[in-house]
């Protein structure tokens, strides 16, 4: 895959673009090993909202690793649009990591504090040799994309940015790349509500008008509700239930899917813990 | 009637700013506390939800300084201010033991190296120095047991427990003191489904218990916030703008900033499945240079013209207050939450 390659098309909505095919990873522990991941597959299909749900600790952010290429796996196949990338390096890796983005849960760890919004995205674009021009169009773009005026957030700096805006410039510096898959790893856990709600929004549009595919992961079932069209409840490392999402959360099958979604506070319905 | 454990009247707490201004993260705010309640705080993010608990608390630490304000707490009144703008130590004997603090992501900052039994020494003894290992170790084995934890917990350091017992064992570690009023600040936010409600059960298990003698919930998670409260208030730009009983509150919102909060949360249902929800349009504004007249009146879809001039005076209703313009022209409706939703 060329680096012309990868600013063009996209894969054909509803094919897989990424895939984990039998997936195991295995942490060793004092006396032994643990296993975060127990023999995974499954499949990303271009233009969709995939989630990823469970408990801490259930293996999400850990397959999320694996698919990103930041961990290696104990065993199995990650492939990328039908090539084996599981061991791929170096330029072929890059590569590889310019197509497939993540937007991290803390956006404020992301950042380099005594850089400006423009000086952060300029860097991360620095290796692809754009015009001054054409950058800071891509820029204006890609911050147009989130929501945020360009040439007001250009100039300020993390600490100058509310929680929502700052992860929407984290959105905007993985677009830049014109990802084929992005990846949000509790991208919204450290929103407040509205705010949360203005990040899903910008997600919705990207998949909308971009034709993105998403690789949601959460441990917040509503939210899954909201984005997702496609649903992976995961538990202890194994996927318990997949299907689509009104499958999965309005007719689980599971007992542990239906333990999660019980769990749920619920806003108006009857309080489910008792006062008395 | 309930009789109040905690009234805080005409709290205003600033943050002193380079610029030599003084920005009011909480302007002139009264908050009271029923007996054996949990009342919840709400807002969004920097609306001075954490400065209120922080200032009730007593730790107010520079650039945050309380400069008005005053806690009743059993007949008692304390001058919650620091105007002198230096040391606060007048209010050491009360923290802790009077008001505990369980700040925000407490559970991160357990010593690695200390076993948990340790922390609980260095707590007793940071308000009776003459607290033995064994009196220490008795009282939090108490607690534990009474609230059906596992005792093995003293014995453990920070990493070998979950996140949800975690949560759990610093919540437990400070209210060992017995205090009245315990502040607990995003103390679910960091947690799972399952680990939120294990730690609302003890929560609850607590006050029943009567540990503590009332409780106030900071949080932005409107669903946790109906499950455990009796009293929800709700904030922004530093105000309280509605205050009422939860599940009045949650079926009947007055203010539209309360709707729209409320509309904002994303449940599993085939409603969240189906609707667009369009969130609340703008920012919270600068605090330094706060709106006149009402202070949502920038993003509310309900605004007139006297909210853009003149600040709104609470309304009160059956015990639920509101300060709202548009609730002061709608006696007992309801906002109609359709107007955050395509």
């Amino acid at each position: 895959m060329s680096d012309k390659d990868s600013l063009k098309e996209r894969p054909a909505a509803g094919q897989p673009v990424l895939s984990a095919t039998h997936v195991t990873k295995q942490f060793r522990v004092a006396g032994g090993h643990i296993t975060a991941v127990d023999d995974v597959s499954v499949d990303f299909h271009a233009g969709k909202v995939l989630a990823v749900v469970g408990e801490s600790g259930s293996g999400k952010s850990t397959l999320a690793r694996m698919l990103l290429r930041l961990m290696p796996v104990t065993s199995g196949t990650i492939s990328y649009q039908g090539r084996d990338v599981t061991h791929i390096k170096g330029a072929e890796l890059r590569g590889y990591w310019r197509d497939v983005q993540a937007v991290f849960q803390d956006p404020f760890s992301s950042f380099n504090q005594f850089y400006t919004v423009g000086q952060t995205l300029r860097r991360g674009m620095g290796a692809q040799g754009l015009e001054k021009e054409t950058l800071d169009q891509l820029i204006e773009t890609c911050l147009g994309y989130v929501g945020l005026k360009p040439g007001d957030a250009v100039h300020k700096y993390p600490h100058q940015l509310s929680g929502g805006q700052r992860q929407r410039v984290m959105i905007a510096r993985a677009l830049m790349m014109n990802p084929k898959v992005l990846l949000a790893d509790e991208a919204t856990s450290m929103l407040d509500a509205s705010l949360r709600v203005s990040a899903l929004n910008v997600l919705q549009d990207l998949r909308e008008n971009l034709g993105l595919t998403v690789l949601f992961i959460t441990h917040d079932i509503g939210q899954a509700c909201y984005l997702a069209d496609e649903v992976v409840v995961m538990e202890h490392g194994l996927i318990v239930e997949r299907g689509t999402t009104d499958a999965v959360i309005f007719e689980p099958k599971n007992d542990y899917t239906k333990r999660l979604l019980a769990d749920v506070p619920d806003l108006k319905g009857s309080l489910k813990v008792s006062k008395d | 009637m309930t009789s109040i454990l905690m009234r805080a009247t005409n709290l205003t707490a600033v943050y002193a700013a380079d610029s030599g201004q003084d920005v009011p993260a909480v302007d002139n705010v009264t908050l009271e506390v029923p007996e054996g309640q949990i009342v919840g705080l709400a807002g969004e993010s920097g609306c001075g939800k954490t400065t209120m608990g922080n200032a009730l608390a007593m730790i107010a630490n520079p650039p945050l300084y309380v400069v008005a304000g005053t806690m009743e707490i059993d007949d008692e009144v304390i001058d919650l201010s620091t105007l002198a703008r230096g040391s606060n130590e007048a209010h050491r004997p009360y923290r802790g033991a009077t008001v505990s603090l369980l700040p925000q992501g407490a559970m991160n900052a357990v010593s690695p190296t200390l076993k948990v039994k340790n922390l609980v020494i260095d707590v007793m003894r940071a308000h009776k120095r003459d607290t033995t290992v064994a009196e220490a170790m008795d009282r939090a084995t108490d607690r534990l047991k009474m609230l059906e934890m596992p005792t093995r917990v003293l014995d453990s350091y920070a990493h070998q427990l979950s996140g949800g017992m975690k949560q759990r064992m610093v919540t437990v570690v400070s209210t060992l003191l017995n205090p009245k009023l315990l502040i607990a600040d995003e103390p679910t936010s960091a947690l799972d489904v399952s680990s939120q409600k294990a730690l609302i059960e003890m929560l609850l298990a607590m006050v029943e218990k009567k540990i503590m003698r009332g409780v106030i919930f900071i949080t932005h998670d409107l669903p946790v916030l109906s499950m455990v409260t009796d009293r929800l208030a709700i904030m922004y730009a530093g105000k309280i703008v509605e205050n009422g009983p939860t599940e009045e509150l949650v079926n009947n919102a007055r203010h539209p900033y309360t709707s729209a909060l409320l509309s904002s949360v994303l449940d599993p249902t085939e409603e969240t499945r189906t609707k667009h929800v369009l969130g609340i349009p703008g920012s919270p504004p600068n605090l330094a240079n706060p709106p006149s007249g009402c202070r949502f009146h920038p993003r509310c879809q309900f605004a007139m013209d006297v909210c853009k001039t003149q600040e709104p005076k609470f309304l009160n209703e059956h015990n639920h207050e509101v300060a709202c313009w548009w609730a002061n022209d709608h006696a007992y409706e309801t906002v109609p939450m359709e107007v955050y939703k395509a």
